[in-house]
């Protein structure tokens, strides 16, 4: 690698990195704190131009090996940072922000809010128009611990409540928290990103302080403006609250609509199966159907008892009504190719059986119906069932065997 | 005491420098009695120069900063370096008179000291019309921004390019940006190109010393000295004396962040005992070290090969009469000789003889060292038979650590020196604070490393990679014979190869893309591309240079066959 007929000072640095990653990517952190002594040098040579400049690697690396090397010092850090704060005016305030960051996930709390304070009051002429985001998030994440003080002292407010106590220092305390956090976390959430923590300290401030109204416009820009990157937990926030007030099925369901389709196999598609299957609107209980189906598709409900009871109660419904049996003609066109090896197997009606009896009810009327009463699956457990007496598999095996036929109509 | 005296038989001015420090004539050969003095070059006594500039010196201010020359720099470099071959064993002739002579014969040529008129002269003369003129009316004087834009070579020191433009307004005066008093002129460009001193080329000048005397030491020998810290080169500066203050220019004069190439150092001297007309060096005969038979001698014994191959290695060097003193000797200025390089020479000859014996083509080298090995294993006594393939393991072996332990140790190199360097006075603070928070970051992350830096620099050696033949793991070579791949031939010994690839089949012209051949951009065998490597290691050169060197020899060794095409083997072996 390294025949540079030009030895030279740049060369000579590259390569001194070149075996600084190679040492970090092998976790050798000692061999690359021996590297970096050699490499601190550059900085009296900061050449800021073609490569990313020494300031930005020593920063980086020697945060990486202090990290891994001496965790527990944190005073040796701290100085460590503090220089490096000195290194780079156009970094300091990212500096900054690592810098707390550190300090929280070592659980020093306070010294983070300290340090966001003076983050947040520095200023160096055009640096600080420049820096703007940093800064943004800076008075975000001071904004956040303010939150989490406030949230300390409504606890303690209410434990002295409940113990008689009036305390209105704590309560000025507390209400001057929440001055300090609504504006920061306000500002924010304006910014198309994903908030998801800041967004659920803000509405829990809002919500604890009666201004529903702020809360729920809050929750719907975070959810539906189209700016934002789309994100789950908005959709899941947005109904949660909804379902907090009270709001109508019809507004519950708009809001899980969305889940449904950006992640199919959300834990919520139970709620809102079986909110769907009990609608009036055709609509609604056919797209329950294809709700529960789809959450189906995923291995992490395969032995999920709750979603299988979902899908066996709407099919037998289906069923026995003898209505849009077309309905599941069309959810299970897709998946009769692999469904049954992936849920009906004789292997997993063996398993099912052992471990969760219910597991194995629910998904053997679901497999009677869609691959007919000879199916594996069906045919194991209902013979287990019944060999063990268990009523509802009797029951069952009624049922199934008066609907033998629906299988071939399903499957066309 | 002058130099320009006339010469008392032919009343010319044509002098020149015997081996003993005398002057002599080149017109009539007259030799006087005028011998140099050993001029003590420690600073404060040197009244020679202190003479020159007696009338111009001024104390600058009173805390005792004097004035200094630039080439008065170089002096005490000079010295350092040369102090320092010393004790590595350099005879004391070649500090105290050769290196010295060719050093004040260069001031006198470069008219800064030892002449009429001096260069500082023409600086007072500068610097006195320029309080007067307008900066920006006078176009021919280049504006500080320029100057420190200006960069000899890369790896320069990139200025603090804020300093540059926000001083540009400051007073252009000379003092300003540079320590020395002459320093801002080095940049400007002369009409007379006068082969402006720079500090590789204090390099060329011991080279230039070494040759003279023929000391035994080549100049990649000398430049692995340098990168090794036996001789001082890399911030050599720092022991300049407290009085002579180093700023500004000076430091674009003195602080270099590269090490010196071979090519740039012997090119340099090349030009510099042109430039000093110098007459015929001392003759390079056969019991100098510098001769290709004592040199592949060396380099035999260091690559861990049969001492019998010097046979061969002798041979080669008769037959192409690169062994002559006429050859090997160097005449400087006369263009039409091409120059050697006795190291590169040697390594080259040796790859030859090895293309001659083992072809090495990655097959029949291969095949040769199978058969030896058979013999070796059956056959006990008489000495074992060189075996190609044992001898590549050893040397791959520690070839592979050597150049770890060096791409290593390059990587660690520490370029900064004890003396913090600033531009300006008004930098000096940022400059210590910076130096300050350097130092602490070292000693935090080196005690988390855990080791103390080993400090010492390596022994100097002349022998890179020993062998020694009382290691009873057989990995020493150089007693093995080559019975197994020689034959006899009517009462001569000739090689069992008959056969030979060339490594070019047309040489390139140096004028037109600076190389002979052009090693990296045919397909070579493996076998071919290991030695090189072994002796690119050896010498701290690019391999490509030994291969040019290699192409030249193939060239003058075949030469007929090469011009008349012959058939049994001309292009390179796919």
């Amino acid at each position: 690698p390294s025949h540079e007929h030009k030895l030279n000072f740049k060369n000579s640095k590259e390569a001194c990195l070149s075996y600084i990653q190679d040492a970090m990517l092998q976790k050798q952190w000692k061999r690359a704190a021996e590297f970096l002594t050699f490499y601190i040098e550059s900085l009296e040579k900061d050449f800021s131009r073609d490569y990313v400049n020494p300031s930005e690697m020593i920063w980086r690396i020697g945060t990486e090996i202090l990290c891994h090397r001496s965790h527990s010092n944190m005073k040796e850090f701290n100085s460590f940072i503090e220089q490096m704060k000195t290194l780079g005016v156009k970094r300091y305030l990212k500096v900054c922000l690592e810098h707390a960051f550190h300090l929280l996930c070592n659980g020093r709390i306070d010294e983070a809010y300290q340090n966001l304070s003076v983050a947040e009051s520095w200023r160096f002429g055009e640096q600080t128009a420049i820096q703007d985001k940093e800064m943004k998030l800076i008075r975000a994440y001071r904004g956040l611990l303010d939150y989490y003080s406030w949230s300390k002292q409504k606890n303690i407010l209410l434990e002295h409540n409940q113990d008689g106590f009036e305390d209105l220092s704590v309560e000025q305390e507390m209400h001057s928290f929440f001055r300090k956090a609504a504006v920061n976390l306000k500002e924010i959430i304006k910014v198309p990103g994903v908030w998801d923590l800041f967004v659920k300290c803000y509405v829990d401030l809002l919500e604890f302080y009666g201004d529903h109204n702020e809360a729920r416009q809050v929750l719907n820009e975070y959810a539906y403006n189209s700016k934002f990157p789309a994100n789950p937990n908005a959709h899941v926030y947005l109904y949660q609250f909804l379902k907090r007030h009270g709001e109508s099925k019809k507004s519950l369901i708009s809001a899980l609509k969305i889940l449904h389709d950006i992640v199919p196999s959300h834990e919520l598609m139970i709620d809102f199966n079986t909110m769907l299957q009990k609608s009036k609107k055709r609509k609604k209980r056919r797209l329950g159907l294809e709700v529960i189906f789809a959450a189906l598709d995923y291995a992490g409900w395969k032995e999920n008892v709750k979603a299988w009871s979902c899908l066996a109660r709407q099919v037998k419904q289906i069923v026995i009504s003898d209505k849009h049996l077309d309905w599941i003609k069309q959810e299970w066109n897709s998946r009769k190719d692999w469904w049954p090896a992936f849920h009906f197997s004789r292997y997993l009606a063996k398993r099912n059986w052992q471990e969760n009896e219910s597991l194995a009810y629910e998904k053997a009327l679901v497999a009677g119906i869609l691959l007919g009463k000879d199916c594996k699956y069906f045919k194991y457990v209902s013979h287990q069932g019944c060999k063990a007496q268990v009523k509802r598999f009797r029951i069952l095996k009624k049922f199934v065997n008066n609907h033998k036929l629906v299988y071939l109509r399903i499957s066309g | 005491r002058d130099f320009n005296e006339r010469c008392a038989q032919c009343s010319e001015v044509n002098w020149g420098l015997t081996d003993g420090g005398r002057f002599y004539c080149r017109s009539c050969h007259n030799v006087t009695e005028r011998t140099r003095e050993v001029v003590n070059t420690d600073f404060a006594v040197n009244s020679r120069i202190q003479t020159i500039s007696k009338g111009l010196r001024k104390q600058k201010n009173n805390d005792g900063d004097c004035e200094w020359y630039v080439c008065e720099g170089f002096q005490l470099i000079l010295k350092k370096q040369a102090e320092a071959l010393e004790t590595l064993g350099v005879c004391p002739q070649m500090k105290d008179e050769i290196l010295y002579n060719f050093w004040r014969c260069y001031l006198q040529k470069s008219k800064q000291a030892y002449c009429k008129r001096p260069a500082a002269e023409a600086i007072r003369a500068l610097s006195a019309c320029e309080s007067s003129t307008d900066v920006d009316s006078e176009p021919e004087r280049p504006s500080l921004v320029h100057l420190l834009s200006l960069s000899e070579s890369d790896g320069d020191l990139q200025t603090d390019c804020s300093f540059a433009s926000s001083t540009s307004k400051v007073s252009e005066s000379t003092s300003v940006c540079s320590g020395s008093v002459d320093g801002s002129l080095y940049f400007i460009k002369n009409q007379k190109e006068k082969l402006r001193m720079t500090m590789p080329m204090t390099l060329s000048f011991c080279y230039m010393a070494l040759l003279w005397l023929r000391e035994p030491m080549t100049l990649s020998d000398l430049l692995r000295f340098v990168v090794e810290g036996h001789i001082p080169y890399l911030n050599v500066f720092q022991h300049f004396p407290e009085k002579m203050k180093l700023c500004g220019l000076d430091l674009k004069i003195f602080c270099v962040e590269s090490w010196p190439a071979y090519e740039e150092v012997y090119n340099k001297m090349l030009e510099l005992a042109a430039f000093l007309d110098l007459p015929r060096f001392p003759d390079i005969t056969d019991s100098c070290f510098l001769h290709p038979d004592m040199l592949c001698m060396k380099y035999l014994m260091e690559a861990n090969l049969p001492d019998e191959l010097h046979n061969w290695t002798c041979r080669v060097v008769k037959k192409i009469s690169v062994g002559e003193a006429d050859f090997l000797t160097l005449v400087p200025g006369n263009k039409s000789t091409r120059k050697v390089k006795y190291d590169v020479l040697a390594a080259a000859v040796i790859i030859v003889v090895l293309k001659l014996l083992f072809l090495l083509d990655d097959h029949y080298e291969w095949l040769l060292s199978d058969f030896a090995e058979e013999r070796n294993k059956n056959n006990k006594e008489g000495g074992p038979y060189f075996e190609f393939k044992k001898w590549y393991k050893v040397i791959k072996c520690s070839l592979d650590v050597e150049q770890n332990k060096l791409d290593e140790e390059r990587a660690k190199y520490l370029w900064r020196c004890e003396k913090p360097l600033y531009y300006s006075a008004e930098k000096k603070s940022k400059v210590l604070k910076r130096r300050q928070m350097v130092v602490n970051l070292q000693n935090q992350f080196g005690k988390l490393s855990g080791s103390v830096r080993p400090a010492e620099k390596p022994n100097p050696s002349s022998f890179q990679l020993s062998w020694s033949e009382e290691n009873t793991d057989g990995s020493c070579f150089h007693g093995h014979s080559l019975k197994g791949i020689l034959q006899e031939k009517c009462g001569l010994l000739t090689a069992m190869n008959t056969d030979y690839w060339l490594c070019t089949v047309k040489l390139c012209t140096e004028k037109l893309c600076g190389h002979l051949a052009h090693y990296r951009e045919v397909v070579f065998p493996e076998s071919y591309h290991f030695v090189l490597r072994l002796f690119s290691f050896l010498l701290r050169i690019q391999p490509s240079y030994i291969h040019d060197e290699v192409c030249v020899i193939e060239h003058k060794l075949f030469n007929k066959k090469v011009c008349k095409k012959p058939k049994y083997n001309t292009g390179l072996r796919k």
